[in-house]
């Protein structure tokens, strides 16, 4: 089914929406890329590499889409390497610093629950290209989610230091949880339209599935009493330029250089 | 995404043979493009080759990735375009679709069998739940999992219990 957008108002909030879910990727994909040639042994080094070219893939299948979407006007590329901070939309969680590995567990398990289930919704969006991207992503998160659901388990129900650990990345990333499931103007009005997912709603799912995960693991849920949240109107952590300096360093400082 | 390739100039080893509306011709010149990480498959055994047309004389062949970051993907395209030309099909269109999403259903069963041979444990069983059916070396049934991703996305490690040797298991997706 292919969506005809009412008008170019309605085109605007797809391009940013679709935006926001390519920023969301990019930067997770990033920070899990950080852990090539630093995995805890090689297995684990691989295995998150190759997660993080799930996300990377993931990024550039929704910035060649707005690409499409901007009519050419901006290149895949263009939306990767050339924003600036402000310009970038994704969840704050997604660019926290990977921390010790058992932190990086800790925000797999949250974002692994949650994209099992956004994307299972998103994969019936009324935009045909969004609902693909998510049909073939959705596959690769479920095997995502099995292995941090795995390492939650083995940390958290390990020797007390990784108990620790684990319990420590928790608590340190909880408050930033309560965005995931937050509408702004654009996704209310996108999610009337069929096109984006209300994740409001799939909050007590989530609760159920990560409070089991976390019982089993012998970790206590958070009770934060601190929320940080304005990622999706381009307000940023401090940790979120340091992280673009890198991954646009080489498009900075050489404009346009292709290989 | 639509991705136009540049025309070799020059084509090595050009036979003039193929007719551009000849499209069972063209699969079957296809089946020479092979997977760049399995090169005992080609795209066709792997059920990454989904069509190929010709729309007003202009050869269109349809791929789809296997996994969302599949670094083959833009190799595979040089390879379909690289073989067309050589052949005097010169007019063509790479073009990449997402949906349906690709499965380990749509590798044939010859394909698995090279698999096999080639030292990776084909996909068995039903998503998630899925193992290795055998040690594609001794072809023992008792193995271990070592890792659930192996040197590429789309494969586990595994070890043998029985001659010890670890192996790639491609897993079901
Ligand atoms: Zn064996």
């Amino acid at each position: 089914m292919k969506l005809i957008m009412s008008d170019l108002r309605d085109k605007d909030l797809l391009l940013q929406f679709t935006l926001r879910l390519g920023d969301d990727a990019l930067i997770l994909g990033h920070r899990l890329s950080e852990w090539c040639r630093n995995g805890p042994f090689l297995e684990e080094d691989i295995a998150l590499s190759n997660i993080a070219l799930d996300y990377i893939g993931r990024a550039r299948m929704h910035y060649s889409y707005a690409s499409d979407l901007s009519e050419g006007e901006k290149s895949e590329d263009d939306f990767a390497f050339l924003r600036e901070c402000r310009d970038y939309q994704n969840f704050l969680i997604n660019e926290l610093p990977r921390g010790d590995f058992a932190q990086t567990m800790a925000r797999q398990l949250i974002l692994d629950v949650f994209y099992t289930l956004q994307l299972e919704q998103m994969s019936q969006s009324k935009d045909a290209t969004l609902a693909a991207i998510a049909g073939k992503a959705i596959k690769e998160t479920k095997y995502h989610l099995r292995r941090s659901t795995d390492w939650v388990l083995r940390l958290g129900d390990g020797t007390e230091e990784s108990h620790n650990r684990l319990q420590a990345g928790f608590d340190a990333i909880w408050g930033y949880v309560p965005e995931m499931f937050e509408q702004d103007e654009v996704e209310e009005k996108l999610v009337k339209l069929g096109v984006a997912v209300n994740t409001k709603d799939l909050k007590p799912e989530w609760e159920k599935q990560i409070g089991a995960i976390l019982k089993e693991a012998t970790i206590d849920v958070p009770q934060q009493e601190w929320t940080v949240r304005g990622g999706r109107a381009g307000f940023h952590t401090e940790h979120l330029g340091h992280l673009l300096s890198e991954l646009q360093y080489m498009q900075r400082s050489y404009p346009g250089l292709e290989w | 995404m639509i991705i136009q390739l540049d025309v070799c100039e020059n084509p090595e080893g050009f036979s003039g043979q193929i007719a551009a509306d000849n499209v069972a011709a063209i699969w079957e010149l296809l089946e020479q493009v092979k997977d760049p990480e399995i090169p005992v498959l080609s795209l066709r055994d792997l059920g990454v080759l989904r069509n190929v047309e010709n729309s007003a004389g202009k050869i269109v062949v349809t791929i789809t990735p296997t996994y969302s970051g599949c670094p083959a993907l833009d190799v595979m395209q040089e390879d379909i375009s690289k073989v067309l030309t050589a052949n005097g099909i010169v007019d063509v269109e790479v073009k990449t679709v997402l949906s349906p999403a690709w499965t380990t259903d749509w590798i044939s069963t010859e394909g698995k069998q090279k698999l096999e041979k080639f030292g990776i444990a084909p996909p068995a069983g039903a998503t998630l739940a899925n193992r290795p059916e055998r040690c594609p070396l001794c072809a023992s049934s008792a193995t271990s999992l070592i890792s659930e991703y192996g040197s590429t996305a789309c494969k586990a490690m595994y070890q043998c219990d029985d001659c010890k040797e670890s192996f790639c298991y491609f897993k079901v997706i």
